[in-house]
């Protein structure tokens, strides 16, 4: 059950990475990351329950706050052409 | 199955940042690389590795990494030189590398017949001398927990010689990205 909900997951990721490469404009490939990240959260969730171990719910919700940093640093970068 | 979808990943992300001419699109996907690598390492069982490849990976490399983009340029300065090189590319020279590099793979993928299973707990490498690590770090070093035993006492060398390298490296990144004092 998990583990074909976790193989849905990750194929749904394959999507993602041929925009993220694909992508025509910088915001697709972000903005494909950004839903890489997302996966990652809800992928390691279910490893944890396959796995038994359901205190990487923790880990994954950790995950979920530091997703954004690299989406903030580039759209500081787009906006101002820097990072000072 | 999944680790084989992942680790196919990690392979299409590798080549694609290498074939990217726009070095802001290679910073991102290099993101996607330490979030899929994150999900290897969770599969392996070692979380801690996992945390700290997308905490590191995928947060700050990142940062550093488009702060270091708007020190210098982000594209080539023109295609023209990777033009001539693919149109010269089917002279004797590459066919050798291309028969080098086969043969170099060939001999790397045949070391690796003999090597124990994706994480099999029988390989020797757990045999060695982790036994010992793990029964007996309270009696010879006094430390409760084992990784710290292990990090601070048994390879203590060794961590001071990484403490050494991360410790340059950050005095180094700062004195390259420090702002420019406004006159």
């Amino acid at each position: 059950m998990f583990n074909i909900a976790a193989t849905v997951i990750v194929l749904a990721a394959a999507l993602v990475i041929y925009r993220a490469i694909k992508g025509p404009r910088i915001y697709d490939r972000v903005l494909a990351v950004n839903v890489i990240g997302t996966k990652t959260v809800v992928l390691l969730a279910l490893i944890g329950y396959i796995y038994e171990r359901p205190h990487f719910l923790d880990i994954a919700l950790v995950y979920a706050i530091i997703n954004f940093i690299a989406t903030i640093a580039f759209l500081k970068y787009r906006q101002t052409g820097g990072l000072d | 199955m999944i680790d084989f979808i992942l680790l196919f990943f990690l392979v299409i992300c590798a080549i694609a940042a290498i074939r990217m001419k726009d070095l802001l699109s290679t910073v991102i996907i290099l993101g996607a690389y330490s979030l899929i690598m994150a999900v290897v390492w969770t599969r392996m069982n070692a979380v801690d590795v996992a945390f700290t490849e997308a905490s590191v990976g995928a947060g700050i490399t990142t940062v550093l990494l488009i702060a270091a983009l708007s020190r210098t340029q982000r594209g080539e300065e023109n295609g023209q030189r990777s033009q001539v090189r693919v149109q010269g590319s089917l002279n004797a020279h590459s066919i050798i590398s291309l028969i080098v590099v086969f043969v170099t793979g060939a001999v790397l993928v045949y070391g690796t017949l003999d090597m124990p299973d994706y994480g099999d707990p029988n390989a020797p490498s757990h045999h060695h001398v982790a036994p010992r690590y793990i029964k007996e770090p309270l009696e010879e070093s006094g430390v409760i927990n084992m990784v710290t035993a292990l990090l601070a006492n048994y390879r203590g060398y060794d961590t001071l010689g990484e403490t050494t390298v991360i410790f340059t490296s950050g005095i180094s990144v700062i004195l390259l990205l420090r702002r420019k004092i406004q006159q």
